[in-house]
Order: C-alpha cells, then sequence, then structure tokens
C-alpha cells in the first residue's frame, strides 16, 4: 500500500498563526507610520501622494479582480471610476455649492438638497457603478479577448459622454467644484485595507477558484460545473464597485472633478500599476500602486526644463507620460509577468529568501 | 441510473457533425464509442455535458431530459466529463484543480474523502500536491483530469480520448484505473482511438462514422469484426482469423451500411 500524504480541506497551512501575527503588526506598523507622517511631516504635496497611493491600491485591486484573476480584458475601468466619482461628488458637495455651480441649469431634483455622509456616498458610487457593469456586461461578456477590450472600452468612453451631456445631472463641461475633501489618510487607507482584505479572502475562497479556474481555461471550467457568464459577470460587477469607490476617494481627493478625467488614459495608468505588479498578484498590486505612483510625481521633473549634456528643452508638456508609456511597454516586453506573477509575498517565501541570501554569504565567507 | 440518447443532432454553424446519433449506456457498465478522427465523438461527449446545445434528439439520464441543460446542472446530476487534450488548470495547483472538481459540492467531509481516494488511485499526484499543473508531465496531467472529474463525484464519467498522447505503459496506467473506477461503482463512456485497449476493457461498443453510428456490439464482438479489425486496429484483411464470424452475429450494422468481409485480399 502507497502511503499518501493528505491535506484535508482545512488545513492550516505551516506557519498560518506565525503569519497572521507578522501580518498584523505589519499592518500596525504601518498605521502607525501613516499617523506619525501626518503629525510630523509638514510637506502637504507628500502626505496627499501618499494618499494617492492608497486610492490607487484599490483602483488597481478593482482592475486586478477581472483583469488578472478572471483573465478577462476588460478596459472600462475609467468609465466605472467616473461612476463612482460623480456619485461621491453630487451626493457629498454642499446644497449651496450645488446651487452656485450649476449655472446653466439647476440640478435635477432630490439631488440639488441631497448631502449624504461620506461612506454612504462611497458606498452608492460603488454599488451604482457596480449597476452600470451589470447593463454593460450584459453584451460585452458573451464576446472574447480582443472585442471585449474593445466594447468595454467603447462603453467607458460612452459614459463619458453622457456624463458630458447630462447637464442637469453633472454640470457638463463644467464639471463639478468644492467636493468636501474627506479623502483622509484614514478613508483611503481603511478603504485600500479593506479592498486588500476583500480580494484575498475571495481569491482564496473557492468562489476565487472558480474565477482563476474560468482564466486558466473556460472549458475545462466549464465541464467541471462553473458556469461562465455568472461567474464572469459577478467579477466584473465586483470590480466596477471597488473601481467606483475607488473613484469616489479621487473625487474628494481632488476636489475637483471633471469628464476629461476620465480618459482611456486613466483607464492605462491604472492597468500600468496591474502589469507590473502582477496580473492576478494582489501583493504585486499593493507594491507597484505604491512605485507607480510615487514615480510617477518624481518623473514630473520631465515636463519641466531640463538639461542633459548640452541639450536643452524649455520643458516639454507630457514627456513625462512619454517615458512611463516606454517603460509599460518595457515591462510587458520583457517582464510579462510583472513584478510577481501570479504569485503573493508571503511571509515564508520571505524567509526563504533571507535564507537563501544568508546561505550565498556563507558560501562566500568561506570561499 | 441509464443515460439514453436518441437521434441526438448536433451542429456548429450549420455544418452538421452528428446525424442522428443512439446510444446506451446501462448502469454499471463501461461503454466505449469509437471512430476515426472527426467522427462527432468529442462532439458527442460536448452535448451530453451541456457544453453545446443540440439542434434535435433527446438525452435522458435516469429518466430525466437532460438535453439542452447547462453543464452546471448536468454536473450536479453526476455526469462529468474529462475533456479532450487533459486541460488541466496550468497556474494552479495540483490540489487547487483537484477542488475545482469539487466545486459544486459542499459536504466537507465527503470532499475530504474523495480527495483521499484520488490520492490512493493516483500516488504521483499525491506526492505532487502543491506543484503547478503546467509543470506536470503528460501522464501525470492525464491522472490529474481524471481526478478532478473524480472529485465531482460522478456516476457517469466521460472520458474523452484519456490515452492520446501517452507512452503504453502510462496508458496501461490510465486503463487499470478505468477498470478500477468502474468496479468501484462509476460508469464509464470512454471515448477512444484506441480501440483495441477500449474494446478490451468495454462492455459494449459503439462505432461513429461521419455523424451516425454505424456499428455495434459487445466489445469482445467489435474487437474480432472483421470491418473493426481493419479501420481500428490495423490488421490487414489476410489476417483475419476465422473466428470473426461467430462474432458478427453479436454486432449489428446500422443505416444500411454492410460490414461483411470481404473476399477480395490484396
Ligand atoms: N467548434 C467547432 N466548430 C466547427 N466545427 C467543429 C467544431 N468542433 C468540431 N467540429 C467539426 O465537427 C466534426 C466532429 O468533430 P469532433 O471533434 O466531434 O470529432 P472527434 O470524433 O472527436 O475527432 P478526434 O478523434 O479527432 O478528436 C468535425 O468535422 C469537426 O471539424
Ligand atoms: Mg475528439
Amino acid at each position: 500500500m502507497a502511503k499518501t500524504a493528505v491535506q484535508p480541506i482545512n488545513e492550516s497551512r505551516p506557519g498560518k498563526v506565525v503569519s497572521v501575527t507578522l501580518t498584523t503588526i505589519l499592518l500596525a506598523a504601518l498605521a502607525l507610520l501613516l499617523w506619525w507622517m501626518q503629525s510630523a511631516i509638514s510637506d502637504v504635496y507628500i502626505l496627499k501622494i501618499t494618499r494617492l497611493c492608497a486610492i490607487n491600491i484599490t483602483l488597481a485591486l478593482a482592475m486586478n479582480l477581472i483583469n488578472g484573476f478572471t483573465g478577462i480584458f476588460s478596459l472600462g475601468h475609467a468609465g466605472f471610476m467616473a461612476v463612482g466619482a460623480y456619485t461621491t461628488a453630487l451626493l457629498t458637495i454642499p446644497a449651496k455649492s450645488k446651487e452656485m455651480m450649476f449655472m446653466i441649469a439647476p440640478l435635477i431634483k432630490p439631488l440639488d438638497t441631497l448631502t449624504l455622509p461620506f461612506p454612504v456616498a462611497l458606498a452608492a458610487g460603488g454599488l451604482l457603478s457596480a449597476l452600470f457593469a451589470y447593463l454593460i456586461g450584459m453584451p460585452c461578456l458573451r464576446l472574447r479577448g480582443d472585442y471585449l477590450a474593445i466594447a468595454t472600452l467603447g462603453f467607458s468612453e460612452i459614459i463619458r459622454v453622457l456624463i458630458m451631456n447630462a447637464q442637469r445631472l453633472t454640470n457638463g463641461a463644467m464639471g463639478l467644484r468644492s467636493i468636501p475633501a474627506n479623502a483622509t489618510m484614514a478613508w483611503t487607507y481603511g478603504v485600500a485595507l479593506i479592498t486588500i482584505a476583500f480580494m484575498a479572502l475571495l481569491t482564496s475562497s473557492s468562489y476565487g477558484r472558480a474565477l482563476k479556474a474560468i482564466r486558466e481555461d473556460e472549458i475545462a471550467a466549464e465541464s467541471m460545473g462553473v458556469s461562465l457568464f455568472s461567474h464572469k459577470m459577478m467579477s466584473f460587477m465586483i470590480s466596477a464597485f471597488f473601481a467606483g469607490v475607488g473613484g469616489g476617494l479621487l473625487a474628494a481627493y481632488n476636489g475637483t472633478i471633471g469628464q476629461d478625467m476620465f480618459r482611456v488614459s486613466m483607464t492605462y495608468n491604472i492597468l500600468m500599476i496591474v502589469v507590473m505588479g502582477g496580473m492576478g498578484s494582489i501583493s504585486g498590486s499593493v507594491i507597484s500602486a505604491f512605485v507607480v505612483t510615487i514615480g510617477q510625481e518624481w518623473l514630473r521633473f520631465l515636463d519641466g526644463p531640463l538639461t542633459i549634456g548640452s541639450i536643452h528643452t524649455d520643458g516639454v508638456v507630457g514627456l513625462r507620460m512619454v517615458v512611463f508609456a516606454a517603460l509599460l511597454l518595457i515591462i510587458i516586453v520583457f517582464f510579462r509577468n510583472g513584478l510577481f506573477g501570479t504569485n503573493e509575498a508571503t511571509w515564508s517565501g520571505l524567509w526563504r529568501s533571507i535564507g537563501r541570501m544568508s546561505g550565498h554569504k556563507k558560501r562566500g565567507e568561506a570561499a | 441510473m441509464k443515460l439514453e440518447i436518441k437521434d441526438l443532432r448536433v451542429s456548429y454553424g450549420g455544418i452538421r457533425a452528428l446525424k442522428g446519433v443512439n446510444l446506451t449506456v446501462d448502469e454499471g457498465s463501461i461503454v466505449t464509442l469509437i471512430g476515426a478522427n472527426g467522427a462527432g465523438k468529442s462532439t458527442t461527449l460536448r452535448a451530453i455535458s451541456g457544453l453545446l446545445k443540440p439542434d434535435a434528439g433527446q438525452i435522458t439520464y435516469n429518466g430525466e431530459s437532460i438535453a439542452g441543460f447547462p453543464a452546471k446542472e448536468i454536473v450536479k446530476r453526476g455526469v462529468v466529463m474529462v475533456p479532450e487534450g487533459r486541460r488541466v488548470f496550468p497556474d494552479m495547483t495540483v490540489r487547487e484543480n483537484l477542488l475545482i472538481g469539487a466545486y459544486l459540492r459542499s459536504d466537507r467531509a465527503g470532499i475530504d474523502q474523495d480527495l483521499k481516494y484520488v490520492m490512493e488511485l493516483f500516488p504521483r499526484l499525491s506526492e505532487r500536491t502543491w506543484q503547478l499543473a503546467g509543470t506536470l508531465s503528460g501522464g501525470e496531467q492525464q491522472m490529474l483530469a481524471v481526478g478532478r472529474a473524480l472529485m465531482a463525484k460522478p456516476k457517469l464519467l466521460m472520458m474523452d480520448e484519456p490515452s492520446l498522447g501517452l507512452a503504453p505503459l502510462v496508458v496501461k496506467d490510465i486503463f487499470s484505473i478505468i477498470r478500477r473506477v468502474n468496479q468501484d461503482g462509476i460508469t464509464v463512456l470512454l471515448i477512444e482511438q484506441n480501440a483495441n485497449a477500449s474494446l478490451r476493457v468495454a462492455d459494449y461498443g459503439y462505432v461513429l462514422e461521419t455523424g451516425s453510428i454505424v456499428l455495434e456490439g459487445q466489445g469482445r464482438a467489435l474487437l474480432e469484426n472483421h470491418s473493426i479489425q481493419e479501420a481500428y486496429l490495423g490488421h490487414r484483411k489476410s489476417a483475419i482469423p476465422a473466428s470473426g464470424k461467430a462474432s458478427s452475429e453479436e454486432t449489428s450494422g446500422k443505416h444500411g451500411r454492410k460490414y461483411e468481409v470481404s473476399m477480395n485480399s490484396d
């Protein structure tokens, strides 16, 4: 008889307790760091970028769910963000400001005086965004590959055009101002943390496993009883929900929004974070959100006057994005799987690589 | 728990792939469906498992008409397919692959038990639970594909060419697994190009040719049928043993086709 080692379904993987403890410590340290930064760092700019990192984590994880974990190449993210952003803005701007802002035509009825608490407005933005995803998903999710990408991109643009023309709802081309600055350190990181926890739980659940199965092989997944359309739809709607919430945070972060914020380039920005971190890796997206957000700010000097050797320019606006696009290309060509591929950063993985490094050192010393 | 198919017709965008297939799979038996490339074997399985909607015809399982049901409903009823070409989930671990098989089940204890069963059937998988399925050898992947389907707790297991592209020794393993699984109470519908091996293990066999069943009979009898030997077993006409005659009574040609020993030898 062959001896077989069988792990039961709900076995605790080696060192689970240790890793939960370490994660808790890490999170506590992060919270302390953020709290300290807020009081110790007086540079508003740095604090702003720090908050933007958190918003981008939420946005990237939203996109990673559908593009990375479910393997559906959707490019409709900016549209969902727009829905969330406008909803949150309209539900939090004080009635007085709304009245002043809507000059061409007044805001439609209940919204003109309605203001809700920020979290309620955020959730409403997420839900409305998920509803849009349902409507867009109905036709789009029956398509495949490139067709789906183009169709979702088209719908995202349609949302933008609708926003531009729904004067009495969105203030049209003039956009919205005076959005209360609710995107505090606590809210941005709180939401990012909730998103991380939600995605981690979802992707390790059997439902998440089914999504990955769809990504890997639709026919095999279907023959094991995974119904393709309903799973894709659920993933698409959850993704849109978090994109909407992220959009709402972005509105509160910016203070003003306009339809031109939500062009396709917004989708590409988030896509870049996801690709760089690794499609299908939560920790990859989180780390990449920091790297890309900070990197994008740091590269701002490219838009200003430059002197490289004897060449001098008076500032080419948009050079930063050119460099960024080139970086994205390089990543896609040479590091197809991003930083993490579909893997996650784990404590045991870290432990192993530390072990390997110290192993090298010892061998080095012996030589 | 009988699967009965009557006059099953399936087409792909106007091109008819099945032109009225009739077959029956009795509970507890091993039934094989053989035929050349493009005969419509995979199409038959896809239609049964709900991946394709038939144009016409009946598929009844356990007295219930399941034709046109979504795949999920069919898996729920215990009719599970091992698709052609293994199709394991490459970037997921062996364990995750197996658990996807049990996706529609919620009986944790039962799942644990079946995981044990699969590991015992395929000891090589038990050594590799955390390995990515894409890095398994072809044979191991086939075992995983079978194991994954077993995790769905099938009553009727349908396998689409499980021996394709495998070394003879591994093929032997696969066929002994088929026997073993059948002894454990699972009915098997087996599609094969390897007519020899599959007719040996099968209780009953059907021969499919361009969308219709042209011949059926007891596994042994088909094995000794001359036209089968010519077409699928690679025997030359002159090498037909005399015993073929007796068995031809047990086999029956369909759709007006004649399967007789032709006299002209080359
Ligand atoms: N998706 C498809 N679209 C169009 N035609 C198809 C499709 N799948 C199969 N066919 C056609 O249907 C016929 C039957 O194909 P099927 O795959 O069922 O054959 P098969 O008996 O399984 O062959 P093989 O032994 O090569 O796997 C073939 O003529 C094939 O070209
Ligand atoms: Mg086939």
